[in-house]
């Protein structure tokens, strides 16, 4: 008993939590900023894989790892326009949109992937982004839970910041949570709906992007099909979890991250009594009961998925 | 004039069906080959099916045709549009499959099937293979249990299915054998190809004591890699990508399985039996990597080596055993 507790206590488990939760943060908040918005951004899957694949195969054909990840990004925007243009102002479903998306992205990303590379036995690795400061990795706690992680784990707390800054204390950010609770309301002030509801699909599909560049970036080097593995689905519960606030789509990705990191260390100390199904079950059932807890006070924007039509009663 | 060109018409009608015979007859001599993959041309496993039928192409023996990353749901519809094109073998994998894929075999007699299934072959036309490299996997469980000093291995898998169980299982009875009180700690992962999440995996392992990895997974050598710990590769050689860290690697070679069925399908001889045996070190199926004296040891080579010789006159048979590997407490 005393194993399980404590592995909570050491420093590489929080470390690996954090490292899990990364691209999840990532997406989460973009997830986050397109339902601030009004849109429902079912795209997230396709969008991320996407991104793994842009951000890799930059690096892989020259480019230096920071243009990568700006690449993966502009790939997010550009798929994020798509879905912007499909649900804003056709005011299609955007749940099938979302759905068609992800397909099409995915799709892409494999076809691009076997045009660039039509016969390899594994996938060419790339020089990933290393620990921020490995030098300072001895130092006690901090080391490896800050020091030794990546420079995109540091863009993804910064970008919690941020994107929590700039919704609650900037008249842009202002625009958007309007935007989604009350379209009408917005277009009464000014605000071009359509406009702002683009561009947050946009912004935070650029998010997503960044988190499956973390996955081929920095937690592994090279590009899998089918390596995002339902993560972005994950993005999409967390979002609910965190009751559509930045701060608590931290917590909610960090306590994912703990689970799993975990269920791990957990196989290891009573594998061999429990089937290693139920450890892998572990984090997305300790997931939904957070969810069940939290989302009975979530209050979700009110216009989420509601097409905005002008003049309309 | 109209009854001499007439004939020659028909001549020519002659000729030109001589041709097309004369055509038909060289690209006989070829074996038409479509493969149907349920995963990537990556995967370890596939690529080693890829690896072989690419020679065989090279060598202008076969024409080979392949659709990678079918669903299982697709599957059949793939195997039965290669066998409608009139593909003389058809080479897969059946394991998600398997009822499915006997069905289309059953109604394709003419066709040739060989299937990687870890259940017997079906009458007339269905032949199964699989990686039975269990003899190269106990090899390198002697070089790990010899390298070993915290005596704790540790072992990242996709999913506890007969093929990566009997090499695991093998593995473990090749360490036991010069390290009897070793311990193993196994984790699936529950996915083929999440990287990330091997390695996190294989981290947690190195964080508990474990000082050598059993990468059944990419992403395994990966974290051993970063955490200065050995891992034993599987499959396919990593060694050249890692330099230091994969120290030994059980190979599996699908060039004898490949040359004996495109000969039975050529010769018309092709029977439902099993290729397995084809996989095994005697027929040059599987074998070990190189290994670095300097890492593992001169006499540990020796070892391997006599161990290889009696693998190879019949003195040692591993075991085949496809049961879940369990974690030692």
């Amino acid at each position: 008993m005393g194993d399980i507790l404590d592995i909570l206590t050491t420093a590489a488990f929080w470390a690996a939590a954090i490292r899990i939760a990364t691209p999840l943060i990532f997406g989460t908040l973009g997830e986050l900023i397109c339902e601030r918005a009004g849109v429902l951004n079912l795209g997230i899957e396709g969008i991320m894989t996407a991104g793994a694949l842009t951000g890799w195969l930059s690096v892989y054909l020259g480019a230096d790892l920071a243009t990568g990840v700006l690449l993966a990004a502009l790939v997010g925007v550009v798929f994020g326009l798509l879905h912007g243009l499909f649900t804003v102002p056709l005011g299609l479903s955007q749940h099938v949109t979302g759905i068609g998306i992800t397909l099409l992205a995915t799709s892409l990303s494999y076809f691009v992937y076997r045009v660039v590379l039509p016969d390899t036995s594994s996938p060419p690795r790339i020089d990933a982004f290393p620990p921020v400061a490995a030098e300072l990795g001895g130092i006690p706690v901090l080391g490896p839970l800050l020091f030794q992680q990546t420079a995109l784990t540091w863009l993804a707390l910064l970008a919690v910041i941020v994107v929590a800054y700039v919704l609650y204390r900037t008249p842009v950010g202002l625009a958007v949570r309007t935007v989604g609770e009350n379209p009408a309301a917005a277009e009464a002030q000014g605000i071009d709906v359509t406009v702002v509801r683009i561009g947050a699909v946009m912004v935070g599909s650029a998010l997503m992007a960044v988190g499956g560049a973390f996955l081929t970036m920095s937690a592994f080097n090279a590009f899998f099909f089918e390596m995002v593995n339902g993560r972005g689905w994950i993005c999409i519960a967390l979002v609910v979890f965190a009751s559509w606030q930045p701060g608590k789509a931290l917590l909610g990705a960090l306590l994912f991250g703990a689970f799993d990191a975990y269920q791990v260390r957990l196989q290891q100390t009573v594998g061999s009594l429990v089937p290693y199904q139920l450890f892998l079950m572990l984090p997305y059932l300790l997931s939904i009961l957070a969810l069940v807890v939290m989302s009975r006070r979530a209050a979700y924007p009110k216009a989420l998925m509601i097409p905005y039509r002008k003049g309309e009663r | 004039m109209v009854r001499f060109g007439r004939r020659l018409a028909l001549c020519m009608m002659g000729a030109l069906a001589a041709g097309f015979a004369a055509a038909d007859a060289s690209a006989q001599d070829k074996v038409s080959v479509a493969a149907v993959y349920t995963v990537p041309i990556e995967q370890q496993w596939v690529s080693r099916i890829h690896l072989a039928l690419n020679a065989a192409k090279e060598r202008g023996e076969i024409d080979y045709v392949y659709s990678e990353n079918v669903a299982n749901t697709d599957y059949e519809r793939v195997m039965r549009e290669y066998a409608e094109q009139g593909a003389d073998l058809i080479i897969g994998e059946a394991f998600g499959v398997e009822r499915g894929a006997r069905n289309v075999a059953a109604q394709y007699p003419e066709t040739a099937f060989l299937m990687g299934s870890s259940l017997p072959a079906q009458e007339p036309n269905f032949a199964v293979f699989d990686n039975y490299i269990q003899e190269a996997a106990y090899l390198t469980g002697i070089v790990a249990g010899s390298v070993t000093k915290s005596g704790l291995i540790g072992m990242v898998g996709g999913y506890p299915i007969p093929e990566v169980n009997r090499l695991m299982n093998a593995f473990m009875d090749g360490a036991r054998e010069v390290r009897p009180d070793i311990k193993f700690s196994v984790t699936f992962i529950g996915s083929w190809y999440d990287p990330p999440k091997a390695k996190e995996a294989a981290f947690a392992m190195v964080d508990g004591g474990a000082d050598v990895l059993y990468a059944e997974r990419f992403g395994v050598s990966d974290a051993a890699k970063e955490r200065g710990v050995y891992a034993i590769g599987n499959v396919i050689d990593t060694a050249a990508d890692y330099p230091g860290t994969v120290i030994a690697s059980a190979l599996w070679h699908m060039e004898p399985t490949i040359e004996k069925a495109v000969e039975a399908v050529r010769s018309g001889s092709f029977k439902a039996e099993s290729y397995g045996v084809y996989s095994h070190m005697q027929y040059g199926g599987s074998s070990l990597a190189p290994m670095d004296p300097a890492i593992v040891g001169q006499e540990t080579i020796d070892l391997v080596e006599e161990k290889t010789q009696a693998i190879l006159d019949g003195s040692l048979v591993v075991e085949i055993d496809d049961a879940e590997p369990q974690s030692t407490l």
